[in-house]
Formats: structure tokens, C-alpha cells, sequence
């Protein structure tokens, strides 16, 4: 079987890190071993918001060329950006209640944009199965992703201004950590290896999107 | 331009004219409006929560979803013998389509609050005073921006298989910064804080109006052009 | 029958080599014809030759995948001004069915922009017979007389070019008379005409040119006086056996 070279280097990349990040990094004074989990989440956050940057981009420029191209790619980046968007919103509360004593923070104005850019992922998905016309569905999709994206700004002020006019009772809620030198090369480290495992993902989805419309194709013409 | 605002004019009345013949949405959005305040009250402890704290989530969240009911049958009547294709073969642009739906629209929630807020102020007792103003000036900004990205999708919603379960999937996520900022608004006025406390949200509910009704007026037509 | 009329002056149609793709499949593979003031094309074909996909572009509802299409030589897409020109009947009737005849042909009249909207409106409801019923909401009229309140619909503009898409169906003897002659009038008045029928004997009735439509393209095409009507329905069987 023939080796491919993006996977397998992702795969190392991100083993690589986990194992440099559980063993080979220095442990965060006041959180413990749970701050670890920090090494996935925000790498995966990451991934989630380039994710879905790509699916606004792509549906736009699709509107404008309308090459179904463009419209496979929205669809690949979509379904791949869920599952790291699922990731962050796992990674979240696992991290929070031991060090913040509580699951779901509201007022953490970044985790509640990612759930709601779960939702828009969500919905761009179910969107896409409820239609069977190719061309409609790649031009409703598009213009979900678009407003989509500019709906994630307005979620992120919303919260933003909630949380501050709300201050909360909150058990010991940690300021933004300076990272020492060791933590911030494991961070860099998880981003890049995290980003490679999104771009393998994303090219195997999309050969797969391929792959499914040429079947298609041929169906429709026999028929 | 005038071209524009008229045949959304025409396009506006004959959707209420419609409306109007039937009245079975309108019905069904006030009832459960009434009914949604009904048992919102008799789901919380009145000795543990004011009608103050409640009123504004309660009132903002039956907007929502009274405001779906309106908005699901906006596209509705045009499916029901291929009328979209009189539309769009006729001369107006693809722009006074939407913005006719969406003036009717505009209009069907508001017919709508004129009945549930009074209602809400009947059976909450609340002190309304000089609040009254305001507070229509805040819902007519939260009716804007439902009626501008619910008419889009209700257009989209329609094509679909699932269309009474897309429309509120779709728009939901999008109703949440208005209901977050028309609630927060509400429960600062209520609660006697002077109106500058509330400028934040009023400002972010006047962003979102501009935003979201150029957006989705520009992308109807790429909704329907084939 | 053969035109009797002149029908000088450009061409209210002109296409050339039109064709329109959803996805890999062509439903029109190269159309080319032009139809003149006061001509009318009788357009047959077996279900799923393109027929309907022609008319729609036409119509602008679709855009041209490729080739040239003109409607009153506006270049398609040709927006507004294009749409304008046109008057389209469906066997999808296009009406609201809670409101009456009259305010259904008025919202149609308004979104042309005609100038006298109530007096045309009366016209187009009194030539389809319609104006006895012309109040009470659609619903409650038979498919016939929905039929007749679609085609005062789409005439109450008085288009340069009608595309009537199997305009006949539910219509009853004295609907499908009304629209003959209707057409026939219209012909005369200088407006193009073109039908889409399985009705080869009404179709014929009115036409100047003929067609047979098969897989997206014209596989027979005359000017009425070559018009043998045995010939056409040979090509016609031909072309729904072979489709």
C-alpha cells in the first residue's frame, strides 16, 4: 500500500507533541497535570475558527466562479472543522472543572463562540443533507457560510459585553498565563502538528468528495 | 432606488393581503405568544424570582419563537403553485422579492407584539412607566434583524426537505445576539437603570440591523438565480 | 396553416447554439432558431427533452450555459428590461390561491408596471371569460378556470413574446377555445408565440414554424408551409420511442 507522505507526518507530528507535552514539559505551577489538556484544546480551537475562515472564503469565491471545486472544498473543510470543533468544546469543560471548579464557564468568551461556531457547523451540514440539487445546495451552503461568518463577531461581542457586566462568582479564575519558554515551544509545537492533521484530513475528505460526485455523475448519465 | 422600495411595496401588501384572508398564522403566533407567557409564569418560583428578572428573558425568548410561526409561511404561499416563478419572471429585482417578504414580515411580528407585550405587561404587573418608549424602540430593532435573517432562510428553508426543522436551526444561532441584547436592554430599563447603561446593547442591536439586512438582502439573489 | 401575416421587422427571438448544463447533464445541447413579430412556434418533444429548460431560459429564470439567446434583442441574462418583454404560461398556474382573479391578474399588472392597471385588468379577465367569478378566491375555482385566470395573468402586460408551456392542460372545450383564439389575436397583433404541447393538432393550429425537441436539441425543424403534419408525427413518435 502505497505511504502517504501528509498523514503519516501529521500523525508523527501530533504523536510527537502528545508525548513531548505529557512527558517532556514542565508542569504548570498552580494547575497541575489537568492544565495539560491545554496542549489539545487550544490547538484545536485553532484549527476549528482556520476550519471555518476557509469555509467563508471558499463559499465566497464560489458564489463568484461557481466551480463545484470550490463548493467540495467548503463541504471538506465543514465536516472537518466539526470534529475539531467537537474536540474544543470536549477538551473545555475537562479542562475547567478541576482547575476552575466548574464545567462550563460562561463568561470564557472563546469557548462560547466555538460552541456557537458549532452550531453553524452544524446546521451548514444539515443544510447540505436536506438538499439533493448539487447546484442548490453548493449556493445555500455558500451563503451560509458567509453569513455564518459574520455572525461569529456579534456572538463574541454579545458574550463579551454579558461577561462584563456580569462579573460572576468564579473559584479561582486564573489570569492569562506568560508561558515559560518549554510551554510555549509544546504550544507551537501542538499548532503546527494540529494545523498538518487538519490539512491531511482535509485532503482526504475532499478526495473522497471526489471520488462520490464522479459516482454521481455517472449514475445521472446512465439514467 | 424608489423602484426598488415600491415594487417591495406591492410585493409587501400582497403578502398581507394574503395574510390578512387567512389570518391562521397570525392566530397561531399570538396564541402561542399568550400561551408561552402563561406557563413561563408557572415555571419559575414567583417568591424566588421577580417579574422584573423574569419578564425580559421570557418576553425576547416568545418574540423568537413566536416570530419563526410569521416567518415559516413567508415563503410558504409562494410554493403552493409555483407563484415564486410569476415573481421571478417578472421585471422587479431579486432585491424588492426579499424586501417585500421582509417589510411583510416586519410587519406580521410587530402585529404580533402589539398583542404579547401589553399581554405581558397585564399579566406580569409590570411597571412600564416611561420605559414604554424605549422598549418599542428596542423591539422594533430586535424585529428587524429576526425579519432580515429569518426571511432569508425561510427563502432557503422552503427548497429544502426539512423546512419546518431548517428554519428554526438555521436562524436560532442568529436570533442569539438579538436576544442576549434586546433582554439585557429590557432588564436594565425595568429595573430603573437610566438608558445609557443600555447604549451598549442598543448599539450592538443597531449593528446588527445594518449588517445583517445589507448581508442577506445582497444574498437572496444568489439564492434564486440559477 | 400558413402565416398569413408579414412579419417584418427583428426578430423577438434569436438563439444560437444555447445550451444549459446542471452539473454534467445537458438539458439543452445547442439550440439554435429565431422567431420573428407574429410568428409562432409549435415546440413538441418526448418528457425530458428540454423543452421546459428552453422556455425557462427564455423567461429568465435560467441562465445560458454557453451560446447566445436574445428576447427583444436583449442579450440574455438580460434582467429586468428582458423580463419585461415576456409573458409566461405554465401548467403550474402561478396564482395565489387565497386571493380572487382580479387581485391576482392587479399584483401581476403592478409588478409590470402597466399604466391602467384596473382596465387592463378587466380586458384580460374578460377575454378568458373570467370576469363572472373574478371575485371569489381562487381556491374555490375548478382547474379549468385557474387556468384561465393564469393566462390573463400572463398576458395582462401585453408581452412581445408568450411562452406557453402545455398552456391546454385543464382546460375545457371553452377554455382551450378562449386560448386559441386569444393566441390567435395576439399572433395578429404582431406578438411571438411560442407553445409547448403534446397536442400536435392544437399545436399546429396555430403555428408558423414547428419543432421537435429530443435530448436537448432540435432533431426537425420547418416553417409551417413545409409543415407536413403526418411527416410530424412520425418524427414526433420517432423521437418519444427513441427517448
Amino acid at each position: 500500500m502505497k505511504i502517504s507522505w501528509l498523514p503519516t507526518i501529521a500523525g508523527a507530528a501530533v504523536i510527537a507533541t502528545v508525548i513531548r507535552a505529557a512527558f517532556f514539559t514542565p508542569l504548570e505551577a498552580k494547575q497541575g497535570a489537568a492544565q495539560k489538556i491545554f496542549y489539545l484544546h487550544v490547538p484545536a480551537a485553532w484549527v476549528a475558527f482556520l476550519a471555518f475562515f476557509l469555509v467563508a472564503v471558499s463559499s465566497g469565491v464560489y458564489l463568484w466562479l461557481r466551480d463545484s471545486r470550490l463548493d467540495r472544498f467548503a463541504e471538506s473543510s465543514a465536516e472537518v472543522g466539526v470534529v475539531f470543533t467537537t474536540v474544543v468544546l470536549i477538551t473545555g469543560p475537562l479542562w475547567a472543572k478541576p482547575i476552575w471548579g466548574t464545567y462550563w464557564a460562561w463568561w470564557d468568551v472563546r469557548l462560547v463562540s466555538t460552541l456557537f461556531l458549532w452550531f453553524i457547523y452544524v446546521s451548514y451540514m444539515v443544510l447540505r443533507g436536506a438538499i439533493e440539487s448539487p447546484p442548490l445546495r453548493a449556493r445555500y451552503s455558500a451563503v451560509l457560510g458567509i453569513l455564518g461568518a459574520f455572525l461569529i463577531p456579534f456572538i463574541h461581542l454579545s458574550v463579551y459585553l454579558f461577561a462584563t457586566m456580569h462579573p460572576m462568582p468564579i473559584v479561582g479564575k486564573p489570569s492569562k498565563p506568560s508561558l515559560p519558554n518549554e510551554m510555549l515551544l509544546t504550544l507551537m509545537l501542538s499548532l503546527a502538528s494540529f494545523t498538518l492533521l487538519y490539512f491531511a484530513f482535509l485532503r482526504a475528505r475532499y478526495r473522497y468528495a471526489v471520488e462520490r460526485d464522479a459516482v454521481a455523475a455517472a449514475i445521472d448519465h446512465d439514467a | 432606488m424608489p423602484d426598488v422600495l415600491f415594487a417591495a411595496w406591492v410585493i409587501a401588501r400582497k403578502d398581507l393581503a394574503i395574510e390578512f384572508r387567512t389570518r391562521s398564522a397570525f392566530f397561531s403566533a399570538v396564541i402561542f405568544a399568550l400561551l408561552g407567557l402563561v406557563i413561563f409564569y408557572f415555571a419559575w418560583d414567583p417568591t424566588a424570582v421577580t417579574v422584573n428578572d423574569l419578564a425580559p428573558g421570557v418576553l425576547w425568548v416568545i418574540f423568537t419563537f413566536s416570530g419563526l410561526l410569521g416567518l415559516h409561511r413567508s415563503f410558504g404561499v409562494e410554493t403552493e403553485d409555483h407563484a415564486i416563478d410569476g415573481l421571478l419572471a417578472s421585471p422587479v429585482s431579486r432585491e424588492s422579492i426579499f424586501l417585500g417578504k421582509a417589510i411583510a414580515n416586519l410587519i406580521f411580528v410587530a402585529a404580533v407584539q402589539l398583542i404579547a407585550i401589553p399581554a405581558l405587561v397585564v399579566f406580569y404587573n409590570l411597571p412600564l412607566g416611561n420605559v414604554a418608549i424605549p422598549l418599542i424602540a428596542i423591539a422594533f430593532l430586535a424585529a428587524v434583524g429576526l425579519v432580515a435573517v429569518g426571511t432569508l432562510f425561510s427563502a432557503m428553508a422552503v427548497n429544502t426537505r426539512l423546512a419546518e426543522l431548517l428554519l428554526p436551526m438555521l436562524s436560532l444561532p442568529f436570533f442569539v445576539p438579538i436576544v442576549i441584547a434586546a433582554s439585557q436592554s429590557t432588564a436594565k430599563l425595568l429595573s430603573g437603570r437610566p438608558i445609557v447603561e443600555a447604549a451598549a446593547w442598543i448599539k450592538l442591536l443597531i449593528a446588527f440591523d445594518i449588517i445583517f439586512v445589507a448581508a442577506c438582502t445582497v444574498a437572496y439573489p444568489f439564492t434564486v438565480d440559477d | 396553416m400558413s402565416s398569413t401575416i408579414s412579419s417584418g421587422g427583428p426578430p423577438i427571438v434569436e438563439v444560437a447554439e444555447l445550451t444549459r448544463a446542471f452539473g454534467t447533464r445537458r438539458a439543452l445541447a445547442g439550440v439554435t432558431f429565431s422567431l420573428g413579430r407574429g410568428e409562432c412556434l409549435a415546440l413538441f418533444g418526448p418528457n425530458g427533452a428540454g423543452k421546459t429548460t428552453l422556455l425557462r431560459v427564455l423567461a429568465g429564470l435560467l441562465r445560458p450555459s454557453s451560446g447566445s439567446a436574445r428576447v427583444s434583442g436583449i442579450q440574455l441574462p438580460g434582467g429586468a428590461l428582458a423580463r419585461s418583454r415576456v409573458g409566461l404560461i405554465s401548467h403550474r398556474t402561478m396564482l395565489y390561491e387565497a386571493l380572487s382573479p382580479r387581485e391576482n391578474v392587479s399584483f401581476a399588472a403592478r409588478l409590470y408596471g402597466v399604466r391602467d392597471v384596473n382596465a387592463r385588468v378587466e380586458d384580460s379577465l374578460r377575454r378568458m371569460s373570467m370576469l363572472e367569478r373574478g371575485d371569489a378566491p381562487v381556491r374555490s375555482l375548478s382547474r379549468g378556470m385557474q387556468q384561465r385566470v393564469s393566462i390573463a395573468r400572463a398576458m395582462v402586460h401585453t408581452p412581445q413574446l408568450v411562452l406557453a408551456d402545455e398552456p391546454y392542460s385543464g382546460l375545457d372545450d371553452g377554455g382551450a377555445r378562449a386560448l386559441t383564439s386569444l393566441l390567435g389575436e395576439l399572433r395578429s397583433a404582431g406578438t411571438a408565440i411560442i407553445v409547448v404541447t403534446h397536442n400536435l393538432a392544437e399545436g399546429l393550429s396555430l403555428a408558423t414554424h414547428a419543432a421537435v425537441m429530443q435530448r436537448g436539441r432540435f432533431v426537425r425543424y420547418d416553417p409551417a408551409d413545409r409543415i407536413d403534419a403526418t411527416a410530424y408525427s412520425t418524427t414526433y413518435r420517432e423521437a418519444l420511442a427513441g427517448a
